[in-house]
């Protein structure tokens, strides 16, 4: 903070441009994300709408399970469970919209992704389990229990409802995808809160130091219910759009995006340490990780070379941002 | 330390040692009785449960087992390797695809080749964590990409082979039926590596910058050093789980198991704290042994397979709440 009068009038200094990443992470970020997209036009392929609104609508689910991995990390956890929860969602949804119709499916299954999250949020609030192994044991339970439900049913998830598929799919005019009226309140409610509620503070105060948080009279075993299953509705939101984007529902149909979803969101400049970060980097930075993998498929290059160096894209940004954002 | 205070006082009789060993070795201890319980039940419910099972139950147990072990070294040093499972799939398809035609001399040095690879792999995860400074989870979450997709550069399917003599290494019996070679490889391994890291100086380091990183550096304990030794360490015990892959099954899967998030777990029911400078690797190998055994009685129940699966998810959150509920009184009081 004293660093600001001193190189005030030095705006290139290092200090400035630290100051930047840190506190404006959009704007280095969104850099990024166009410099991919040039990358990407430079390359095989052109940048068309089309292509933009293919990936945007692919982004979409990412950045809500981002939004998971974001508010939990704020407070110094991390939640494991969103994929098995998500998948959870949607193969429950296709399995019971036949016999109870849409609005009771998506109802059931959101209340099994709350419960699930309340289970959660209790271990991890009230039992003090390390969230980590929380929601990986969590994360088990959930796969488990579909698992045996799926025996049960002797059912595939193959009738996902054509709402879900129009939602997950369909795009107005061919470059607004659906899925952006289930996205664009939720991230505005979420961005909203972060920045201007109580409630979105009382998660950076538990983040950032819980000693203080706690002698401040703030009760951190109920902010940490709350979040959980929050976060566990949010995976289940994002399970239906993961459901009708790939027309199919399958128990572990979510598993490939969760750690992508740790990685969007440690991409935006959420600090997995808590306390430090916000939702809007996470939706760059599941944009960033989709055009990435959008770019490395268009190379042509096989899908090994691909996740190498999707990977080494993670540690560079990571490393990139930790170096910079740093306290000298 | 200990050594010398007993050879202090000579009159530390039999029973002092026994009760030094129960309060060290608690957990394991009553691992141990948990283990002996559930294969009394297992006789129980299956009365010819016996040489067959074991030997089955020990082959299947041996790829996690080491893989708990690499997970809990690096977890003892305060870190954690989201990578294993991919170290695994990568180290595992490299043996199976040079091992393919190769005369069985040719293979022993193909397995050395293969443990020099670990070492390799783990010294790139450690010094990157070590350089960056970005914390653990994130960089070995990277990594899991990287060697997994190495390992989809080797092979494309499954595919190559094992040599004979590995495979015969951890198969069948060793002098009596009850005893399986794979528990006796398991063993060796552990005894011939960790034990004299443990003793030596570098691994008192390592649960040091584990369990206080500013202490151990001011102790004169270079952290980075060590750091990247622990993860060396883990990667070479993931190189060895992958060679167990490809011994057990004859080939090289280039897909990651669900090694890496069960290693955290057998980790933590091991009693080895995340926070790092605590715990053994026994531990972590009895909490194998369990999960498994626990899998094993499910099918002889004829319960739904999948139902173990929940069980190992309860059992995980269970234990770890209980030891939290524990450790939470004992400080208070």
């Amino acid at each position: 903070m004293t660093a600001s009068t001193t190189t005030a009038s030095t705006w290139l200094s290092a200090g400035t441009w630290r100051r930047l990443f840190r506190d404006k992470p959009l704007i280095p970020l969104s850099g990024l994300l166009v410099l991919l997209v040039v990358l990407f036009e430079l390359g095989p392929s052109s940048v068309n709408v089309n292509w933009m609104a293919v990936t945007v609508r692919a982004a979409i689910p990412l950045a809500i399970l981002g939004a998971c991995q974001t508010l939990t990390m704020l407070t110094g956890g991390i939640d494991l469970s969103v994929a098995a929860i998500a998948s959870m969602t949607g193969f429950l949804t296709a399995t019971l919209v036949g016999d109870l119709g849409l609005p009771t499916a998506l109802a059931i299954s959101l209340g099994a992704a709350a419960l699930a999250g309340l289970i959660s949020g209790i271990g991890i609030g009230v039992f003090r389990v390390h969230p980590l192994i929380m929601t990986l044991g969590m994360s088990l339970i959930v796969l488990g229990l579909a698992n045996v439900w799926q025996v049960q049913r002797r059912q595939t998830g193959a009738g996902v409802p054509p709402e879900l598929r129009e939602v997950g799919i369909r795009m107005f005019a061919d470059i607004l995808p659906y899925s952006l009226i289930i996205f664009v309140p939720l991230a505005a409610i979420i961005l909203f809160s972060l920045r201007r509620t109580g409630y979105g503070r009382l998660l950076y105060a538990v983040g950032d130091n819980p000693v203080a948080a706690r002698l401040s009279g703030v009760k951190a075993w109920q902010v940490l219910i709350v979040l959980y299953v929050i976060s566990a509705l949010l995976a289940g939101i994002a399970g239906f759009l993961y459901a009708g984007l790939n027309n199919t529902a399958s128990v572990s149909l979510v598993d490939s995006a969760l750690l992508p979803s740790v990685a969007a969101a440690v991409i935006g400049g959420t600090s997995i340490l808590g306390g430090r970060g916000g939702y809007a980097g996470t939706i760059v930075g599941a944009l960033i990780l989709q055009v990435t993998i959008s770019l490395l498929a268009s190379l042509g290059y096989p899908e090994a070379v691909r996740q190498i160096l999707f990977g080494s894209v993670i540690v560079l940004v990571a490393a990139a941002y930790t170096r910079v954002t740093e306290e000298s | 330390m200990s050594a010398a205070s007993a050879a202090a006082e000579p009159q530390s009789n039999a029973a002092d040692v026994v009760r030094r060993v129960v309060r060290n070795n608690g957990w394991s201890l009553g691992l141990v009785v948990f283990i002996v319980l559930i294969l009394g039940f297992t006789k129980l419910i299956l009365p010819s449960y016996g040489v067959t099972g074991i030997q089955g139950a020990a082959i299947s147990i041996l790829p996690l087992a080491l893989a708990a072990v690499a997970q809990a070294i690096v977890v003892i040093a305060g870190g954690i390797d989201l990578s294993i499972g991919s170290i695994m799939a990568f180290t595992s398809v490299v043996a199976a695809a040079l091992m393919k035609g190769q005369s069985e001399e040719m293979a022993v040095l193909i397995v050395i080749a293969v443990l020099l690879l670990g070492l390799l792999v783990g010294a790139i995860n450690g010094i990157l964590v070590v350089l960056t400074r970005v914390p653990d989870i994130v960089v070995t979450l990277a990594m899991l990409f990287v060697w997994a997709g190495a390992a989809l550069l080797v092979l494309r399917t499954p595919g190559g082979a094992s040599a004979d003599w590995l495979h015969k290494l951890v198969l069948g019996e060793l002098f009596n039926e009850w005893i399986p070679k794979a528990a006796v490889v398991m063993l060796l391994v552990v005894a011939i590596i960790w034990i004299p890291v443990r003793r030596s100086r570098v691994g008192l380091s390592i649960y040091a910058i584990g369990s206080n990183q500013l202490a151990a550096f001011r102790s004169g304990v270079s952290v980075a050093r060590t750091k990247v030794f622990a993860y060396m360490l883990t990667g070479l015990f993931s190189a060895l789980a992958g060679l167990s892959l490809t011994a057990s099954t004859g080939i090289g899967a280039p897909v990651p198991g669900p090694y890496t998030l069960l290693s955290v777990a057998a980790v933590v029911l091991g009693g080895v704290s995340l926070a790092g400078g605590r715990g053994g690797v026994l531990g972590p190998i009895l909490a194998v042994i369990i999960l498994r055994l626990l899998r094993d009685d499910m099918t002889f129940l004829r319960w739904d397979p999948n139902y173990a699966t929940v069980a190992e998810g309860a059992i995980l959150v269970g234990v770890v709440m209980i030891g939290t509920l524990v450790q939470n009184r004992r400080s208070r009081a």
